[in-house]
């Protein structure tokens, strides 16, 4: 991965981030406390400012610079949700990302640890599982069919029950919403792999 | 209410806010209260609701090796289980029945 290439991820992210923060944010007052979005955006304009540095380190280094940033600036629940995904892929991945399915496994299994989770609560997991799982699979396109892939995951979380995070406080209530979490999730996998496309 | 109990016989800290100022909690205040309440014997933390707890594991697993064994979240109530705890700590009590004492609040 040349520093040009993870750059513009960075940035990608980060701006989708940022400019889907009221959307977050809205999502996050229907079924939790209404953070989300303000909380991410605090992250990733962190993570943005440092961009350049960020991308000039290996990537590992890189993803625990990322990591460690989101762990410090986002709080709430999604802060040590988010900076554990990152910081355990920072442990795993290889200086080319060749493993990148066999260590994006092991940084959702983390994620899973850290919120004493699993799919079907109706949180981010319910994204990054599948996503994980195609992948896994891997196969031709994955660029283009992994945003469809996230996006169809987020869509699924409308119909669920929420048993973990704020949300599970509103019981059958938290059903028809979509979860902020599966959705900022969505949106982090759509910017890296319309990057990855071009 | 930690004070009337205990005094100044057990090192108290407490923390709130996310890191941009509003309501919830951050690792970086996390681990300075770690710090302001550190002493040999450990700490016992109490949190609210969801992110506190999150967050209070994180950072005690961002501390260095020797000292992130002798810091624990209690699964307890925040107040209750702060007097308890600290009246527990107060008598030289080791972390363990610490953390037993303000856990003795909550339904198994």
């Amino acid at each position: 991965m040349t520093p040009a290439l993870l750059h513009r991820l960075i940035i990608a992210v980060s701006d989708d981030v940022i400019a889907h923060a009221d959307e977050l944010t809205a999502l996050d007052q229907a079924v939790g406390d209404g953070d989300h979005g303000v909380n991410m955006k605090r992250g990733f304009e962190a993570v943005r400012v440092d961009a350049q540095a960020t991308a000039e380190k290996p990537l590992p280094e890189a993803l625990k610079a990322i990591g460690t940033q989101l762990v410090m600036k986002v709080g709430g629940a999604s802060g040590p949700l988010y900076g554990t995904l990152f910081l355990a892929l920072s442990k795993e991945i290889a200086l080319d990302a060749s493993n990148l399915p066999t260590a994006f496994g092991k940084a959702v299994e983390a994620v899973k640890a850290r919120g004493k989770s699993q799919p079907g609560q109706k949180t981010m997991l319910d994204v990054l599982t599948p996503v994980q799982a195609a992948l896994a699979e891997g196969g031709a396109g994955l660029p283009a069919r992994l945003p469809i892939v996230a996006a169809n995951a987020a869509e699924a979380t409308i119909s669920m029950l929420a048993t973990r995070g704020r949300a599970s406080f509103l019981g059958e209530r938290s059903i028809g919403h979509m979860d902020p979490g599966a959705r900022s999730s969505a949106l982090m996998v759509a910017s890296v792999c319309r990057v990855l496309e071009d | 209410m930690v004070r009337q109990m205990v005094g100044d016989s057990v090192n108290l800290a407490y923390t709130g806010g996310d890191p941009g100022g509003g309501l919830g909690t951050g690792v970086a205040s996390i681990r300075d209260a770690i710090d302001r309440a550190w002493s040999e014997a450990g700490v016992a933390i109490l949190v609210d609701l969801g992110g506190a707890e999150t967050n209070s594991e994180m950072a005690v697993e961002m501390l260095e090796a020797e000292r992130r064994g002798r810091v624990v979240v209690c699964n307890a109530p925040i107040v209750e289980g702060a007097v308890m705890a600290a009246t527990e700590a107060s008598g030289g009590s080791t972390l363990e029945a610490v953390r037993r004492t303000a856990e003795e609040l909550s339904p198994q």
